[in-house]
């Protein structure tokens, strides 16, 4: 409890992370809110820039070979955010790599996921993989709900070490569903396209 | 009087007006009719609110001293320079520089007022962060609009760190007869120049009739100016018994202080304007970003400073 509120008042005084709620509100319903991914700032701005009502039942879902390896980054994702792993590593992954999304999801979290599955140099998201699309078929009273982040490409580009002190708007654009009989390519490209609308 | 006497004699009239002008936005709010006399309204009242925060955060400072100022104005230096940066697009190749901006030449700005350098405080950022920063960048390789790139970052930094950081420095003349009582040169600098703001507000949207560079800034009037400024510049004088200075040395000062704080106000509109931006950021309620509120500090200070060494020491 104490190193979350830490958390959020060093990314606050860091990187501003304001939410603007553009295309939905605040409200307290399972979602997944999806993102661009340019930075490792992304995770901790999102998450802070949510109500602390939301903040609590919302687990953003972290690489395991970046965020699960101890250290002060594992006190962080364990403590601070929650994070919800996932193996990116397809040799090390056991069985489903949805699994523990979907054990979240069903406990009755929200999730925040960068559909990208790795850091984008550019300020635009590259095309998203297709574990968005999975989820929202098995869970689909989940709202998935668009979000971009700004200038974080320039706070902390791939490579970077310490971040530089950008003010970064968080912005929530409209909740998606998925279509009855929507075909992957499709959706995807819709909730990509969602995102790219908010920028 | 003391020091402390004088300080909170002037702080009692300061929220004294404070109240009045909490009251009168209050009954004003009560009697708006239209939408957008409601706005501006509320636009006067969020201002009025954060005049509260202003207050009471001068206040905090002086209780608890030097140290306690150096450190809130490094922040600030931090949030405005965050803005700038935030405003200014920057490149991969940018980082370094930026770093150093944000976590060396800040503290060791502010570090060095607080130990007394005053010949190193003096050039630190425009000589050795002059030359060091665009080395950096050329180290990164990038040479895509490098002028302008480091142009900006330098802009930031003399503007938000190094003119900022003036203010606060007012804590290191030694004023021979004026001994131990530096801050209320800093309470006098910042009351002028903020009292100045608003009273050339409140007297260009009452008389307010011709604009004085509509292109850069159109709020800003010939008889806002003339009005607000003349009207400061009372205040000021007025308040000569809690500086070194007569009454008519603290007249000219207060002129000095409020011709700087316009042409901040002017030249950073002029900045804001060509990097697309309306306010710098919403850091403070109602009164867009930090940099909005320190652009005509940050004119002011260095100029006050100067002057005031020069004329006293």
């Amino acid at each position: 409890m104490i190193t979350a509120r830490l958390l959020v008042g060093l990314v606050r005084l860091l990187v501003g992370a304001h939410g603007r709620w553009l295309g939905c509100e605040p409200k307290p319903v399972q979602r997944i809110y999806f993102a661009n991914h340019s930075s490792h700032l992304d995770t901790l701005a999102l998450w802070a820039a949510l109500p602390p009502l939301l903040r609590q039942r919302t687990r953003p879902v972290a690489a395991r070979d970046y965020w699960g390896k101890g250290g002060l980054r594992g006190f962080i994702a364990e403590h601070g955010f929650r994070a919800v792993y996932i193996e990116r590593d397809r040799e090390r992954r056991e069985g489903d790599p949805l699994e523990p999304l979907c054990a979240a999801l069903a406990a009755g979290d929200s999730l925040i996921l960068f559909p990208e599955g790795t850091r984008s140099p550019d300020p635009l998201p590259q095309p998203f993989k297709a574990g968005l699309y999975h989820l929202a078929r098995r869970h689909p009273q989940a709202e998935l709900v668009a979000v971009y982040l700004d200038t974080l490409h320039r706070a902390m580009p791939k490579g970077s070490l310490l971040p530089v002190p950008l003010t970064c708007m968080v912005r929530f654009g409209r909740a998606l569903q998925l279509a009855e009989g929507e075909d992957k390519e499709s959706f995807l490209q819709r909730a990509h396209a969602a995102v790219v609308e908010l920028a | 009087m003391s020091l402390q006497q004088k300080f909170w004699t002037v702080m009692g009239a300061v929220l004294a007006l404070l109240l009045v002008a909490s009251l009168v936005g209050w009954v004003l709010s009560l009697r708006a009719r239209s939408d957008s006399s409601r706005e501006v309204i509320a636009n006067l009242n969020a201002r009025i609110g954060a005049w509260w925060w202003m207050v009471a955060i001068l206040c905090v400072c002086f209780l608890l001293g030097r140290v306690a100022t150096l450190m809130l104005f490094a922040l600030a230096s931090f949030f405005a320079l965050r803005e700038f940066l935030t405003l200014t697009p920057a490149r991969r190749g940018d980082h370094l520089p930026l770093v150093l901006c944000f976590y060396l030449a800040i503290p060791l700005q502010y570090w060095l007022i607080g130990i007394d350098w005053y010949g190193l405080f003096a050039i630190c950022i425009p000589v050795y962060g002059f030359l060091l920063l665009p080395a950096v960048t050329a180290l990164g390789g990038d040479t895509e609009s490098f002028l302008e790139r480091t142009t900006k970052i330098q802009w930031g930094l003399m503007l938000t760190v190094y003119c900022i950081s003036y203010a606060p420095a007012l804590l290191l003349l030694h004023v021979p007869g004026y001994e131990g009582q530096n801050l209320l040169l800093l309470l006098y600098l910042l009351l002028v120049v903020q009292i100045s703001d608003v009273l050339q507000y409140v007297f260009g949207k009452l008389f307010g009739r011709h604009q004085l560079a509509p292109s850069v800034s159109p709020s800003k009037t010939v008889e806002g100016l003339v009005g607000g400024g003349l009207s400061a510049v009372a205040v000021g004088a007025g308040l000569w018994w809690i500086t070194p200075f007569s009454l008519w040395g603290s007249a000219g000062m207060s002129l000095l202080i409020v011709v700087a704080g316009f042409l901040g106000g002017l030249a950073l509109s002029a900045v804001k304007r060509s990097l697309g931006a309306k306010d710098w950021g919403q850091l403070i309620d109602g009164h867009g970003g930090m940099l909005d509120r320190l652009d005509s500090v940050s004119f002011a200070a260095p100029v006050f400073f100067h002057v005031v060494r020069y004329a006293l020491m």
